[in-house]
């Protein structure tokens, strides 16, 4: 049951990437890419990290996707990539190089995993809020000053005129 | 229901991040290669919980969590940047942005 449901979700969250980075128009890639990570916090769950899982769509395909829309909206003119690449023969190396990215870490993974997991699974929630408050508190703390200093620094570079 | 072996996870994490990486090549447009970057993020972002669950901490999960908080604040400055460079150019490739200035 567990792997049925893995495989549909993997397969769907691997469909939508490909489809954000070979369709043209970016609201399409856009949208595919909120498929993708619903489909990855499908996965979050199925690991036990429900915090997460909501903590995803919330937060990415919530807020972080919404921002990029109104970015594409804000720059919608631009009709770009319809023009021929200058540099496709440089370009079509990427396949290659990705392919050859994707076997090193399967090798990698098929080394790393090899014997039996030690653990029992975290206990969901609870385990996640125990360590932000205790282990993580610091780096919790400096977080909200990180989100602080983003903002302030977005205002200052969108300022028109003298930005 | 007994979840699918984590080394699987793993693979699709890898899968995801390979398709970045070659969005990242492949594509002229900056904002759909910040969204690659993004998939990479969240690729790796599998592999934490993935290697958390392996090890039955909830470790990678906080840090999977400080990474959601950094994707935010960097896709928020990253985007001003990208309306910014816009309005100066008026067009969009990062074919142009060759220069630091102008």
């Amino acid at each position: 049951m567990g792997v049925v449901v893995f495989a549909i979700v993997a397969a769907i969250a691997v469909a939508a990437a490909l489809g954000m980075v070979f369709r043209r128009n970016p609201i399409h890639a856009a949208l595919f890419l909120v498929v993708n990570l619903g489909a990855v916090a499908v996965l979050y769950l199925t690991l036990g990290a429900e915090f997460l899982a909501v903590a995803q769509v919330a937060v990415y395909a919530g807020a972080i996707m919404v921002l990029f829309l109104f970015a594409i909206f804000v720059l919608i003119p631009v009709r770009e990539e319809t023009t021929p690449d200058p540099h496709r023969p440089i370009r079509v190396l990427a396949l290659p190089v990705g392919g050859a990215l994707l076997v090193l870490l399967v090798i990698v993974i098929v080394l790393g995993t090899r014997g039996r997991p030690s653990g029992t699974a975290p206990d969901g929630v609870q385990g996640i809020a125990q360590l932000l408050f205790t282990d993580y508190l610091l780096p919790f703390e400096v977080t909200s000053v990180l989100l602080l200093v983003a903002m302030v620094g977005v205002m200052l570079l969108s300022r028109r005129g003298e930005g | 229901m007994a979840p699918a072996p984590e080394s699987w996870y793993l693979t699709v994490s890898a899968v995801l991040f390979a398709i970045g990486v070659v969005g990242v090549i492949v594509r002229r447009n900056p904002l759909v290669i910040f969204m690659s970057i993004e998939l990479m993020l969240n690729a790796a972002n599998l592999a934490f919980v993935a290697f958390g669950h392996r090890l039955g901490t909830a470790d990678g999960q906080a840090v999977v969590f400080f990474v959601m908080a950094v994707a935010a604040a960097e896709v928020a400055v990253g985007l001003g940047i990208i309306v910014a460079i816009f309005r100066l150019r008026h067009r969009l490739s990062v074919d142009d942005l060759s220069l630091m200035r102008w």
